[in-house]
């Protein structure tokens, strides 16, 4: 049936792996880092995750009969300063960032150490806030309205923390003295998941806190 | 190895086609002595339009089926020959893709149109519309219940009845009905009446049917019981496979004696201090 | 696209240890085919559920040969309505997500990503590695799930609420249905880590002159299903963290007001409230349909997940062994976009019968029915293809073509599904498991074997034995039309699915003539796979030497060694055209390599 003219026996002087070869990695596409190229695609699955979540809420709440004014449940003052706390934090993220390109190490510590702290805080007060309606008897299970409250503001935190995580391990080894004016993707890989979670509150504080 | 993978590509072939057109076939549908034996028997008067459908698009499908398969079945016992020179140097051919593009885009549209005016009409239509409902139907893990309006065909009043498992119902006549779940999903699903709607609680779904008597009478010619299968098909639990029901079709006379009969016993035995 | 860029050179000589090398490797190949026993083994699992399920069908309430006695002792060997409703739930989340997608993105994915675009690794080799170990965590879930002593998740793979959602109305089903909700987001999990280091792979890492367009379709194929992945699959794992609110916590995003179980209201029974320490309600309120469109918005594209690398893989394993250049390489390749983009918006074809409204309905058909379009582009190709050819019959090829005529049948049923009239009737019926079954066993499984047969010398260096590999294929083959092409008169007949004694029901008592027709193909189809372990095995040890390109092919793998050892590429790459150029004039072989110099 084969009516080649290669041989197809097996020549292990030709057929077997060079020892101690060189690896070859060659870069093809767009001129951007793999890793950013990577945490865009990473973003886009977020923005879907959020997207069913939000979706859903939408759905829940236009389908049901009544709904609560947000306002008459919720610390909507509180909320507010603690969501200008997080735009705040972004703002830190984005001078941290503009430090380590002009190769100011120390800068960057502090920008990123105050952004830690401004998103810890926010942590804080959610935490806070959850507490307290817990106590309040106002659980998950009470009615649509605290689901669907818990399931945004639970997801969203849970990014925010994993987020102030991420920023702390870019600050560790920022300390390390890691980055440069050259080498500091991964600033920016942090900073920019940092910002689409912000982005996120924003959009979440609007629809569950405001509206 | 060639002739007989061929001849296995063949017999797909064939078989395939004698499904289409066989003795039970898909393309004109069950003769009549093939009643209950593939096709349910089809009783109500969107039935037939259903069916139609089905057998335009397995029409549409049989061509397409013998044009590949044959070409499939032609070209490896062909091709797969011992042969010397090479195989033919070639990339493609816009012309080639052009017409099996266009001519199947031509065919699905066909198809997509020739379907809309029978969904229409069987979802969208007036059927339901401002109509009064003949029955209630409550889905529960794992039975039917139907509540009736009783004589004066409005609910909520005293007269209501309920029925369990047996949905009797009127011939030739448009019946609407609100279909319910007070747990799970159920769907209601009669196969002779080509009906099939899920039943979702929180929600209240109108469906209707009208049984053509011609055909529901020529379809149990012969046979002492003339109640047909009510089935659920959505998945509902572990009874899942044992929520059954039956509808009994009535001509208007027995109709109004057994409501008659249905609510008396209602009154009797449910409210016996009224 | 495609400029050639720089070339990173470095060195490694140190040689790894057994566990780094085999069992926490970041080596795509290793995790490639860790990824293929593990999806094996799931299938030989998913396959006994299988038998138990057609065992059932065709004499239903018999005693269980061999272990029924061990595991129905109360009922005398007879298996259980709940244990069958376990079983179809299992069976059908096994093979998708723990079979066909793990084989086909995890196991062939990883494999030949790398090696045909001609890079040294994926992008992230350790992000691989947690991909598949994500993959064991989702293991445990998932047996946890069936091993709840007695019962196990009873709402379908599907999970529809409130059965899903409502714990009372499915006893038995307490920790299973949580457990399986885990093991599905491990599964995301994993293949979320996947899909981002394949595109990212594929768009950065090709070797020079390795254009989007001189691709293999299977990397097209691959990329297609990643992207859908990435954007379909947070639909869902949003949609079954909701449903694990509502399982757990009491929410009520599923569950709608006034529910009656069996008499009893679930609002106001079942909830423990933590900060009162006493039982509450649980909110209600919510949307059941609200599920089913997002478990659909992934669901759906998780078909093309299942079917693009397949079909891609048949491209390629085709023109291979007719020696002939793919007929249309660009109509595949925008008719596998087109799939993928019109596949984000049929899935509201699964939901004709549910309520929806209707007039949504007539816009998810006329989706629905024009995606049957690239797929008919797909198949008139392969069959240009094969026009004019030089056909090697052997056995990755005999699969590849059997994949052509199963996805033919498999293809046009499907029209029957999307004509929302004709839905009413079939919706839930045989005709839908006879489809999907052509499509995704008949399709995909039937590629896998020809994808297995055809890379396994660059896999283990080995060639399988083709014998065998021809008289797998051919059992298979008339076993699986013996199963499944009879499912479409059950169909017809108005059997519905999930049913465990459908001869419960007069429309149906004739039909069990037939599923013991079906049962015994299905027997003897699970039987005959043993030629299939058999041959894997051996040869893995005792085939014969492959060397670098046993089937004179023309694509990027075949110039690395057979196997490939560290970075895959013991030489310097450059692409130069085309995957496909078999029976080129401008050489006096038949197959002009992509790194051949003219
Ligand atoms: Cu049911
Ligand atoms: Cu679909």
């Amino acid at each position: 049936m084969s009516s080649s003219t290669h041989s197809i026996a097996y020549d292990p002087a030709v057929d077997a792996p060079k020892p101690h070869h060189p690896v070859y990695d060659y870069d093809s596409g767009p001129p951007v880092d793999r890793g950013k190229f990577a945490i865009w695609l990473f973003l886009a699955t977020e923005v879907m995750f959020f997207t069913g979540l939000i979706g859903s809420y939408v759905v829940i709440r236009t389908g049901a009969p009544t709904w609560p004014d947000p306002s008459s449940r919720l610390a909507v003052d509180l909320t507010a300063f603690n969501t200008f706390v997080l735009i705040v934090s972004s703002y830190f993220v984005v001078r941290s960032l503009q430090a380590i390109q002009k190769g100011n190490r120390g800068a960057l510590l502090k920008w990123l150490g105050l952004a830690i702290l401004f998103g810890s805080f926010f942590v804080g007060v959610q935490v806070y806030e959850y507490i307290h309606l817990v106590h309040e008897g106002s659980t998950p299970n009470v009615d649509l309205f605290w689901s669907t409250f818990y399931a945004m503001t639970g997801f969203h935190g849970m990014h925010v923390i994993v987020g102030v995580i991420w920023l702390i391990c870019v600050w560790i080894a920022a300390a390390r003295g890691k980055y440069s004016a050259e080498n500091h993707v991964r600033v920016e890989l942090a900073g920019l998941y940092w910002h689409f979670v912000d982005l996120v509150w924003v959009l979440l504080f609007t629809i569950v806190y405001l509206f | 190895m060639r002739y007989l993978f061929s001849l296995l590509l063949a017999a797909v072939l064939v078989f395939g086609v004698w499904t289409f057109v066989g003795y039970d076939n898909w393309l004109l549908g069950p003769s009549p002595e093939s009643y209950h034996w593939w096709w349910a028997p089809e009783i109500s008067t969107y039935g037939q339009r259903i069916d139609f459908l089905f057998r335009l698009i397995a029409m549409m499908e049989l061509v397409m089926f013998v044009l590949t398969m044959t070409l499939l079945v032609a070209f490896v016992f062909k091709y797969s020959a011992p042969r010397k020179d090479k195989a033919v140097f070639s990339h493609g051919s816009h012309k080639l893709e052009m017409t099996w593009t266009a001519i199947p885009a031509g065919l699905l549209v066909v198809i997509a149109f020739s379907q809309m005016g029978t969904w229409a009409d069987i979802k969208m239509g007036g059927h339901t519309k401002d109509k009064p409902v003949f029955a209630e139907i409550y889905a529960s893990q794992f039975d039917w219940r139907f509540r009736y309006p009783g004589p004066d065909k409005r609910f909520g009043t005293a007269d209501d009845f309920d029925t369990a498992y047996e949905l009797v119902v009127r011939a030739d006549e448009d019946l609407v009905f609100n279909l319910r779940s007070h747990d799970v999903l159920h769907s209601f699903f009669v196969p002779m009446l080509r009906l099939k709607q899920d039943a979702v609680p929180g929600m209240t779904i109108p469906i209707w049917f009208n049984v053509d008597s011609e055909e529901w009478q020529a379809a149990f010619e012969g046979q002492e019981d003339k109640t047909f299968d009510i089935i659920c098909a959505e998945l509902c639990g572990w009874g899942h496979y044992k929520m059954s029901g039956r509808i009994r079709v009535l001509d208007d006379e027995s109709f109004a004696k057994w409501e008659a009969e249905q609510v008396a016993r209602h009154f009797s035995n449910d409210e016996p201090a009224g | 696209m495609g400029t050639p860029g720089t070339v990173r050179e470095h060195h490694e000589h140190h040689e790894l240890g057994f566990i780094r090398k085999y069992i926490f490797s970041t080596d795509h190949k290793v995790i490639g085919i860790q990824f293929m026993m593990t999806g094996l083994v799931f299938f030989a699992l998913g396959g006994l559920f299988a038998m138990a399920i057609r065992y059932q069908l065709a004499w239903p309430w018999h005693k269980m040969p061999l272990i029924g006695d061990v595991l129905f002792p109360e009922t005398g060997g007879a298996i259980t309505p709940e244990f069958y409703t376990m079983l179809f739930t299992m069976h059908g989340t096994i093979m998708i997500f723990f079979v066909i997608i793990p084989l086909l993105t995890g196991a062939f994915g990883n494999f030949l990503i790398p090696l045909m675009i001609g890079a040294p690794d994926m992008a992230f080799p350790k992000l691989n590695m947690f991909g598949y170990w994500a993959m064991i965590p989702a293991i445990f879930c998932v047996t946890m799930s069936f091993l709840t002593p007695g019962h196990g998740p009873a709402a379908g793979w599907t999970a529809y609420p409130p059965l899903s959602t409502v714990q009372s109305a499915a006893p038995g089903s307490f920790s299973a249905q949580t457990w399986w909700l885990m093991a599905l987001t491990w599964v995301g999990i994993s293949s979320m880590m996947g899909a981002v280091n394949y595109v990212t792979t594929i768009v950065k890492m090709r070797a020079p002159g390795m254009t989007m367009f001189r691709m293999p379709l299977t990397i097209w194929a691959l990329m297609i299903a990643a992207i859908l992945q990435l954007f379909a699959l947070p639909v869902l794992t949003a949609g079954s963290f909701l449903q694990l609110a509502d399982r757990v916590l009491h929410t009520g995003f599923f569950t709608p007001t006034n529910l009656l179980v069996n008499g009893l209201n679930p609002e106001s029974m079942q909830a423990f409230d933590v900060a009162k320490g006493h039982f509450a309600g649980a909110a209600s309120g919510g949307q059941p349909l609200l599920w089913q469109h997002l478990f659909w918005f992934y669901s759906h594209p998780a078909v093309y997940i299942m079917v693009l690398p397949a079909m891609g893989m048949a491209s390629d394993i085709i023109s291979c062994h007719a020696r002939k250049p793919i007929f249309g390489y660009k109509p595949m390749v925008y008719s596998m976009c087109a799939i993928a983009g019109l596949g984000f918006i049929v899935w509201g074809h699964h939901m004709f019968a549910s309520g929806m409204n209707p007039a949504m309905g007539m816009t998810f058909m006329v989706s629905t029915i024009m995606i049957a379009l690239p797929s008919a582009i797909k198949v008139f190709n392969w069959l240009g293809t094969l026009w004019g050819s030089r056909i090697r019959l052997n056995t990755p090829m005999l699969f590849a073509t059997g994949f052509v005529a199963m996805f033919i049948i498999g293809g046009l049923s499907g029209i029957w599904m999307a004509a929302t009239p004709v839905d009413i009737y079939i919706h839930d019926t045989y005709i839908v498991v006879a489809h999907f079954h052509y499509v995704v066993f008949a399709g995909s499984v039937f590629a896998i074997f020809g994808g297995i047969y055809h890379w396994f010398p660059k896999m283990f260096g080995r060639m399988m034995n083709d014998t065998l590999g021809k008289i797998h294929f051919v059992g298979t083959f008339i076993f699986t039309n013996g199963v499944f092409y009879m499912m479409h008169q059950l169909g017809v007949a108005g059997l519905m699915r999930r049913t465990a004694d459908p001869y419960n029901y007069e429309t149906y008592r004739h039909l069990q003539p037939i599923n013991q027709f079906i049962s015994i193909c299905a027997f003897l189809l699970f039987a005959w796979q043993i030629f299939f372990v058999v041959n894997f095995f051996y040869s893995m040890f005792w085939g014969k030497r492959a060397n670098r390109n046993p089937w004179n092919a023309c694509s990027l793998e075949w110039d690395a060694p057979s196997p490939p050892g560290h970075g895959n590429f013991d030489k310097k790459l450059q692409v130069f055209r085309g995957p496909y150029e078999y029976a080129s004039p401008d050489t006096d072989d038949d197959n002009l390599r992509q790194t051949q110099e003219v």
